[in-house]
């Protein structure tokens, strides 16, 4: 039998605030456990969630870059259940009325087709505390410091029929929080979470097969793996006569597999109700546009103007908006050295390739973008040859300086004064004369051989062109 | 001393008639002689209070004295107060000490009142007999074998008895109110949010309101006046300018329009109680308002709405006490769900046990919307009486309980007779109005209340109300025997 796979996500971004979601506590990463958690994140008697404007003003901007509804009023609620890291015995979150409705985002696939995937809802809510299970002898460790931490759970439709699909939305929801600032994404610290809702179904049928759930996948490589592993296990488990039992399932990335945490039957009677500390939010006009006003360039808008305006392939357009640092620094050399085709190849090659191989992000970059400008500027205007701009490049990124420095200090200047190469060039059809032989007779492949001599005997500095014709000329004789 | 208002207590600071410390000492020496027999404070802070007591005669010394500075008090052991430990009448908080003060007690600290101690309470404010309390039932000052009524049972009892010149209290269903009545004092709850929460322990968050019990209406209108207000730190309190309460205490009542709800009066009220009650509105009549009769319609419904609702929002409040970071925690769990289990059998009592159990099953799947959701619809019709009735009148009179105080354990194995004693009181909650229980005529020895309703935010007029019948009887100055 042929079957599909359906997935949905859920997504949740931590909202890049300075404070938390309901109290004054600083929300900075990596801190000494429970140094971070005030009266409020502990839970204490008596104290009460007060909520903290800007984590609205991040979710309005989500909903403005994906198009989405934005609730006029909005409720939280209660999700009540005991857990030792959750102090309140219940999670802030919202159920019935998200402050995020219907929206949808464009993913790129990699046949190149473009594929919309709907977001369901975005709805706000606190982040719990940490347990720790090691180092305790036989005790669990308890850390507060996440307590309160805001965060965005953004849901998706069942639009996603692949994990390459479901991963291709990840990562655009993973762009567009750090294009529009509202999350730093970093995926280590746990800013970047997704939860996958994973079923299948015989091609052709519309009913939704039982889906599981594989929580708090931290990775995009994890998450396509996950779902590859959890799609087999149901085909075999139907295929074998059985039938998927819905539950949740945690993904071992040492093992590559999933396995059960919970069943339905298991799973907690949430008993979700509005929250009668705090008043339902009310989000008027005036607010969205404040919220909105400064919104960047967003990936799909940009990318389709790299490729009118600086005439660049589909591919490395879409390479170059990754993010909205990496699209800055192409635009800059662009600019700077009035070449963009140059600079998107530059950008896209050479560099990625360093800071890939340094895993240093484009913001750390060695070579900065009037650095690159100015090499390509070299370039263009024939002081050095591409071959030799690889040196330079290796140069600057070693801190070497600019490149006139580099080119100054190493000698790499281009050679095209034409009465020393054919000197050179004399020297050597005097020096080869087999070689010559041959290529009178008609071996022009010998050619080559010719020219990679010139080169070696120029330290790669004479002009290739100035090479070609001279050679050319002589060996004709 | 004891008998004074909370003004001529201020006058007489002011003229070092006597000064604050002896003031407190008077009172730390009655509340150590009577207190025994009654268990209406659960913690007396006898060195903090002496510390504000002197802190008071230096500013009363300098000049700088506000109405309150140096007038000793008491707090419902509901607050939170910093360094000095606040039960909730529970087993679960015996030994907790707050890193903070309640609004309420921040604001009455700078106004420079002495606090003596924390007042016994039903656990977590859930009952209305001050039975519950893990710290004993208290007894009310007028006959020894009576309940003083609850929650704030405490603050009633020590009021009634002259332990203090006034106390806070809470009220969720009618936790000020009814005890008053009970105790023959003034009590009054303010408008929801009103008064900050922060820092109050929570019952049931949209129902829960602070409020002022004191001997007279102008005393409550004294410390109203600096506990009320927004704060930034209750997402729920009112952002609404707070009048001076004082001021109005003495506007006449010509013209006034009182409104009698036929559904007050009806069965299940004690006929002297009732007497009582008409006694009071003849009063009114001679002081020049107009009675009329109205009806509330959906009133009946207010008692099982309430242990709909207040259930609910207890069950989820009342998470928070898990064993894991404060309070009772059970000896050697053997897991963590048997951490939970115990910790929380131990540390509750049997009344808290019952409401998180009714609250856990309204909010579960499938029960929701026939319980929670219907009581929060039937909760807005109940607002909408009572908006529809102060179209026609001014405030709304009625007795406050349905009878005088009853016997300790008459009512605790029944308790929907319990419930049934805060009938007239809980629509107020629901709705979020301000009422006042003031002492009317007593039946048989016994004190008797007559709770008048406001609309929203409208405490100056039920404080002015409350005291211009305070003008023209002597209902509230009676003192219990052995507590004058």
């Amino acid at each position: 039998m042929q079957w599909e796979t359906v997935i949905g996500l859920e997504i949740h971004t931590q909202l890049a605030t300075q404070s938390k979601i309901f109290s004054g506590a600083p929300t900075a990463f990596g801190a000494e456990p429970n140094t971070q958690a005030c009266a409020i994140d502990l839970g204490l008697p008596g104290v009460l969630p007060v909520l903290n404007a800007e984590v609205v003003r991040l979710a309005v901007r989500f909903a403005k870059a994906i198009q989405a509804e934005i609730a006029p009023r909005s409720v939280f609620a209660r999700k009540n259940y005991f857990y030792p890291d959750l102090p309140k015995g219940y999670q802030i979150s919202q159920y019935e009325l998200p402050v995020v409705g219907k929206g949808q985002v464009e993913v790129v696939l990699e046949e190149g087709a473009v594929k919309t995937i709907g977001v369901t809802r975005a709805h706000l809510e606190e982040d719990a505390g940490k347990s720790l299970h090691e180092d305790f002898h036989g005790f669990t460790g308890i850390d507060l410091n996440r307590a309160g931490t805001p965060l965005l759970e953004i849901v998706s439709e069942p639009d996603m029929r692949s994990p390459q699909e479901a991963v291709a939305y990840a990562k655009k929801i993973h762009q567009i929080v750090r294009y529009i600032g509202i999350s730093d994404g970093n995926m280590q610290e746990g800013s970047f979470r997704m939860d996958a809702n994973v079923s299948v179904r015989p091609v052709g049928q519309e009913a939704f097969g039982t889906r599981t759930e594989i929580k708090n996948v931290n990775s995009f490589r994890f998450l396509e793996k996950a779902i590859q592993f959890e799609v087999e296990r149901q085909i075999d488990v139907i295929e074998g006569g059985g039938s998927v039992v819905q539950e949740t399932r945690l993904y071992d990335a040492a093992k590559d597999e999933t396995r059960s945490m919970r069943t339905k039957e298991e799973a907690n009677d949430y008993r979700y109700f509005p929250d009668p500390d705090l008043l339902p939010v009310e989000i008027d006009a005036a607010f969205i546009e404040e919220a909105t006003a400064d919104l960047p360039e967003l990936p799909d808008a940009k990318r389709a103007r790299f490729h009118t305006q600086y005439g660049l392939s589909e591919y490395d357009a879409n390479l170059l908006t990754g993010s909205r640092d990496l699209a800055d620094y192409f635009e800059a050399v662009a600019a700077a050295s009035g070449e963009p085709k140059l600079a998107a190849n530059w950008v896209s090659g050479e560099l990625m390739a360093a800071l890939n191989k340094a895993e240093k992000e484009i913001a750390q970059s060695p070579v900065s973008a009037p650095l690159l400008a100015g090499l390509i500027q070299r370039i263009k205007d024939g002081t050095i040859s591409g071959k030799i701009a690889k040196q330079v490049f290796e140069a600057m990124w070693a801190g070497e300086g600019d490149a006139d420095q580099v080119i100054e200090s190493r000698g790499l200047k281009q050679i095209t004064d034409t009465g020393a190469i054919e000197v050179m060039i004399e020297e050597i059809i005097a020096a080869n004369p087999a070689q010559v032989e041959q290529y009178r007779a008609g071996k022009e492949k010998v050619f080559g051989f010719f020219v990679g001599q010139a080169m070696k005997a120029s330290k790669g500095k004479a002009n290739p062109q100035q090479v070609n014709e001279i050679l050319k000329r002589k060996l004709q004789g | 001393m004891q008998n004074k208002s909370i003004a001529q207590l201020a006058a007489d600071l002011r003229l070092r008639t006597y000064s604050s410390v002896e003031l407190t000492k008077h009172y730390l020496e009655r509340i150590a002689r009577l207190d025994p027999g009654l268990n209406s404070f659960i913690t007396v802070a006898e060195e903090s209070a002496l510390a504000a007591a002197a802190r008071a005669d230096q500013a009363l010394k300098a000049g700088d004295a506000g109405p309150l500075t140096g007038i000793p008090i008491a707090h419902k052991d509901i607050f939170c107060t910093q360094g000095v430990k606040t039960t909730c009448g529970s087993r679960m908080l015996e030994n907790f000490v707050a890193p903070y003060d309640a609004t309420v007690v921040e604001k009455l600290a700078a106004a420079g009142a002495v606090v003596l101690g924390k007042t016994n309470m039903d656990e977590f404010a859930m009952g209305s007999s001050n039975e519950t309390s893990y710290y004993g039932a208290v007894k009310n000052p007028w006959n020894p074998d009576l309940v003083p009524g609850g929650s704030s049972g405490g603050s009633a009892a020590a009021v009634a008895a002259r332990l203090c010149a006034a106390a806070t209290g809470t009220d969720t269903g009618g936790s000020i109110r009814q005890p008053a009545a009970l105790c023959g004092i003034t009590g009054i709850k303010p408008t929801y949010g009103r008064c900050s929460r922060w820092g109050m322990i929570a019952f049931a968050s949209s129902l829960d309101q602070a409020g002022v019990m004191a001997r007279s209406a102008a005393d409550a209108a004294f410390v109203l006046d600096e506990m009320a207000g927004f704060d930034r730190r209750d997402s729920t309190s009112a952002d609404v300018p707070v009048p001076d309460y004082v001021d109005a205490l003495d506007n006449d009542l010509k013209g006034l329009r009182i409104g009698l709800p036929k559904e007050y009066f009806g069965e299940g009220l004690d006929a002297g109680v009732a007497r009582s009650i008409q006694a009071a509105i003849d009063e009114y009549r001679r002081l020049g308002a107009e009675i009329v009769e109205i009806s509330l319609p959906n009133s009946p419904l207010s008692v099982p709405v309430y242990y709909v609702v207040a259930p609910a929002e207890c069950s989820s409040n009342l998470a928070r006490f898990d064993g894991v970071r404060y309070g009772h925690r059970c000896a050697e769990p053997k897991d963590l769900e048997d951490l939970y289990k115990r910790s929380r059998a131990e540390g509750f009592g049997p009344e808290v046990r019952r409401r998180i159990m009714i609250g856990t099953y309204v909010l579960s799947a499938g029960y929701y919307d026939a319980y929670y959701l219907k009581a929060q619809k039937i909760r807005q019709l109940i607002a909408d009486d009572f908006k529809r009735a102060f179209e026609q009148v001014d405030v709304i009179m009625g007795p406050t309980a349905p009878a005088t105080a009853f016997p300790l354990g008459a009512k605790m194995d029944d308790p929907v007779s319990m419930y049934l004693n805060d009938i007239y009181t809980i629509a107020t909650n629901l709705a979020g109005l301000p009422g006042i229980s003031v002492p009317v005529a007593p039946v048989d020895g016994l004190p008797v209340g007559l709770q008048i309703i406001g609309n929203y935010f409208e405490e100056a007029r039920l404080l002015n109300v409350a005291h211009m019948l305070q003008h023209v009887t002597h209902w509230h100055q009676a003192a219990p025997v052995g507590f004058e």
